[in-house]
């Protein structure tokens, strides 16, 4: 099946070869950054870390979002996400992917990185998500080719592939839970100290995984020839109108244990990322303008799914604008304002802003053009086999 | 429901409580945080056995840091930071992104936010107090720690790094609720002033921090900080596990604080403001 | 055979390309290092030739002997003391890096990442306290 990624009209390759470039850059940023050290990057002594990790938080859920797909067509028996499931596995992998490489990024001693498994530490939850990150990327591997190669060859796939496919739904879900509990077991950090966190995590991630796949699905409408139905995208798009409202619900929950209950720990996060945080007489403010965006994103996506659901109309442009605009807002949440707010104020109650430098936004984006660039191999692969059945 | 079903039931419980969430509860009963020090002999056979005894005998070491000496004499305190910085061959960097801290000053409103009052002492309000990691006895550092790079000796109950296992994740900064840690986002050996030729100096891309001075204390040495202080009673360094020696006799006599005790992380390091 | 005409030819160059570094150095091993040896120190705290072979991990036992188990109890050679370590011990006597540790490693094209972090009797020399 992998020849398919070698034929391919012109925008394909132009994709692609913007993407590579995007990957070079990336590249070479990287290679700055090893002989220099993580200096090059704006995370300091107060905000350890940055947009490595808060882009690996994010794509974890992004990965976990394929569950959305997996779950209605292998255990509810959904026919309309039939061609579409492969489209959630192909894209866990490339998320995960990425996740490790921004993790790889993020250590300051990269080449130790096998000492996580040398001396095994049960107790720290770093490690529990390294065996789920991999366990779910090998499953996904291993389903979605498996079942791939069935379609191709037009027989059932085999049985034993489905007890994999129901363990990696259980997986799906733990591996957010566990990329949570990274933040929420850390017993100084108040804006991370929630039990809430993990349930947030997963609403974000069904939405967002979901508004991706739907992205993917019109661009590949447009460009690939490949449809995959007015009934599987309706569908998506109210899995991920209910989840993004979950997640707006709970994130309203923070706010209310904040302000209500008037405890500084609880608000002085909020307060950084929404209103700007006064401290000696300097307003630490940042992230307000990406916070109020996403705020707005958000609810102009909703407004508009809300519309189509209303009104009974289905116009894939709307769609497209609502999934671009939650997908959007759910990255400026988990993908910006939750780790760097949690990091400030810091145990001493100083503030430190974090601005990203440039040469760590060109490693950031090259490890999402990366992702990108598999995931296109991967959707190729998957849309190729589509079109052969037909033909 | 029928009486002797419930009332199996309840003994049922109860059984399950003493077996599996025993060792839980008398960890919290023995060492609340105030008490952490205390020894945990007796709570133990009280739970039937199942207690984790914390041994009468094992040595932990603590310090206590009394302000009042250090507002007489605030120069001891940058003695004692300045001992710190050569002894251990710590980076000076201009910038604060980069700073390395083991032991540095920092107002009373940041060293115990939790316990900021409006009316404060003119001590608190004015003095700059010493900040150094807390040693706690429930680290929540070594449990964020992936690889075991940090780690409490069991020895004395120094939380130590092992520099050469540290991954550079900086989980155990985001976990420390104090602020004790310091990353090397860049080669420190530039920014060395002077050589200390007995301890190494680090690598960039680990995670450092005090370690109560464990290589003088094999020598017989007391912590450099402790030994600029010379004497004054200012820093006072012992096992907090023997009654006899004199930080528990200072423990005895003054009232002290913690830094954020609600953390649930026990620190061995107590002020006397 | 099938297409013989490829994959001789593409044996021959792989053959070629992993043997590189033999016949780039003419089949020559060069001349073996002779690390300069302390002056006036015959002992060491093994034998020479089993410090050859393990010296690298003598220093990981030191090592977590000394960081992980507190077990910093002295080595005593020539009827000295030394505390654990490379820059406590080792480097006491073999006092000069690039005369002794390096003229094997570069030979043997090992890169230790030892000198990172400890400090040569020259490098700590070179950053002295002025008073």
């Amino acid at each position: 099946m992998i020849e398919k990624v070698l034929k391919g009209k012109s925008t394909y390759w132009t994709w692609l070869a913007v993407l590579g470039t995007f990957i070079a850059i990336g590249a070479i940023c990287y290679i700055r950054q090893y002989k220099f050290g993580l200096g090059l990057t704006g995370m300091s002594r107060d905000v350890s870390w940055g947009l490595y990790i808060s882009q690996f938080t994010f794509l974890v859920g992004v990965a976990a979002g394929g569950l959305m797909l997996v779950l209605p067509y292998y255990v509810h028996d959904y026919k309309a996400f039939g061609r579409i499931t492969i489209l959630g596995e192909f894209l866990a992998i490339s998320a995960l992917i990425m996740c490790l490489m921004f993790i790889m990024a993020d250590l300051g001693q990269p080449l130790r990185g096998l000492n996580v498994i040398f001396f095994a530490t049960p107790h720290s939850m770093l490690f529990w998500d390294m065996c789920v990150l991999w366990g779910y990327l090998i499953l996904n591997c291993l389903c979605g080719w498996v079942i791939l190669t069935a379609e191709r060859k037009q027989v059932h796939p085999p049985k034993w592939i489905y007890i994999f496919v129901y363990i990696s739904i259980p997986f799906a879900v733990s591996i957010h839970t566990v990329t949570a509990m990274l933040y929420c077991g850390l017993p100084g950090r108040h804006f991370w100290l929630s039990a809430i966190i993990a349930p947030r995590f997963l609403a974000s991630a069904f939405a967002a995984g979901p508004s991706l796949i739907v992205l993917a699905c019109l661009v590949m409408r447009r460009f690939a020839n490949f449809d995959a139905g007015k009934e599987a995208i309706q569908k998506l798009t109210t899995i991920i109108m209910y989840a993004a409202i979950i997640n707006t619900f709970f994130f309203l929950l923070e706010f209310f244990v904040g302000y209500y209950s008037e405890m500084p720990g609880h608000i002085h996060s909020l307060e950084y990322l929404f209103f700007g945080l006064e401290h000696d007489g300097h307003v630490y403010n940042n992230l307000v303008p990406f916070m109020w965006t996403a705020t707005a994103f958000s609810f102009t996506g909703l407004g508009i799914l809300f519309y189509m659901k209303i009104a009974k109309v289905f116009d894939y442009r709307l769609v497209g604008i609502a999934a671009a605009l939650i997908f959007f807002s759910l990255w400026a949440d988990k993908g910006l304002g939750f780790v760097f707010g949690g990091f400030v104020p810091n145990p001493l109650n100083e503030v430190m802003e974090y601005i990203p430098t440039a040469n760590e936004i060109g490693i950031t984006l090259g490890i999402w053009a990366t992702g990108f660039f598999i995931l296109t191999l991967l959707y190729k692969i998957a849309v190729g086999v589509e079109h052969e059945i037909e033909a | 429901m029928d009486n002797t079903r419930r009332k199996f039931l309840k003994i049922a419980g109860a059984a399950a409580l003493a077996g599996i969430g025993a060792p839980a509860l008398v960890k919290l009963n023995s060492t609340a945080a105030f008490a952490s020090s205390e020894p945990a002999a007796g709570h133990g056979s009280a739970a039937g056995g199942h207690g984790e005894v914390v041994a009468a005998t094992g040595v932990r070491l603590g310090m206590v840091v009394d302000m009042r000496k250090f507002a007489e004499t605030p120069e001891m305190l940058d003695a004692a930071i300045a001992a710190c910085y050569k002894v251990h061959n710590i980076p000076h960097f201009p910038d604060r992104k980069n700073e390395i801290k083991w032991i540095w000053k920092a107002p009373y409103a940041n060293v115990f936010p939790e316990q900021e009052v409006l009316h404060k002492s003119e001590m608190a309000k004015s003095k700059p107090f010493a900040v150094l990691c807390n040693h706690c006895d429930n680290p929540s550092c070594v449990k964020a720690c992936p690889t075991k790079a940090t780690f409490v000796q069991p020895e004395n109950g120094i939380v130590a790094m092992d520099f050469h296992r540290c991954i550079g994740c900086r989980f155990c900064m985001a976990a420390c609720p104090y602020g004790a840690r310091s990353f090397n986002w860049q080669d420190p050996r530039p920014f060395i002033t002077s050589y200390n030729p007995d301890f190494p100096t680090r690598m960039r891309g680990v995670v450092e921090k005090c370690n109560f001075c464990g290589e003088r204390l094999a020598l017989g040495l007391e912590p450099a900080c402790v030994e600029a202080c010379q004497g004054s009673g200012a820093m006072v360094f012992g096992d907090l596990n023997d009654p006899d020696s004199e930080i528990r006799k200072v423990l005895d006599k003054e009232f002290t604080i913690q830094r954020n005790p609600a953390a649930g992380t026990r620190p061995s390091v107590y002020y006397i403001v | 055979m099938y297409n013989k005409g490829t994959i001789i030819p593409g044996l021959v160059i792989f053959i070629v390309f992993v043997t590189f570094p033999l016949w780039y150095n003419g089949l020559n091993a060069g001349t073996v290092p002779k690390p300069d040896l302390p002056i006036g120190q015959k002992e060491c705290v093994a034998p020479a030739a089993e410090m050859r072979d393990n010296h690298m991990k003598l220093l990981n036992e030191w090592r977590d002997a000394v960081l992980r188990e507190d077990d910093r109890v002295m080595v005593k050679v020539g009827g000295k003391e030394y505390r654990k370590g490379l820059q406590m011990a080792c480097m006491q006597c073999h006092n000069d890096k690039e005369k002794f540790c390096d003229s094997c490693h570069t030979y043997a094209a090992v890169q230790p990442t030892c000198w990172d972090c400890h400090l040569t009797p020259k490098e700590a020399a070179s950053k002295k306290e002025t008073h």
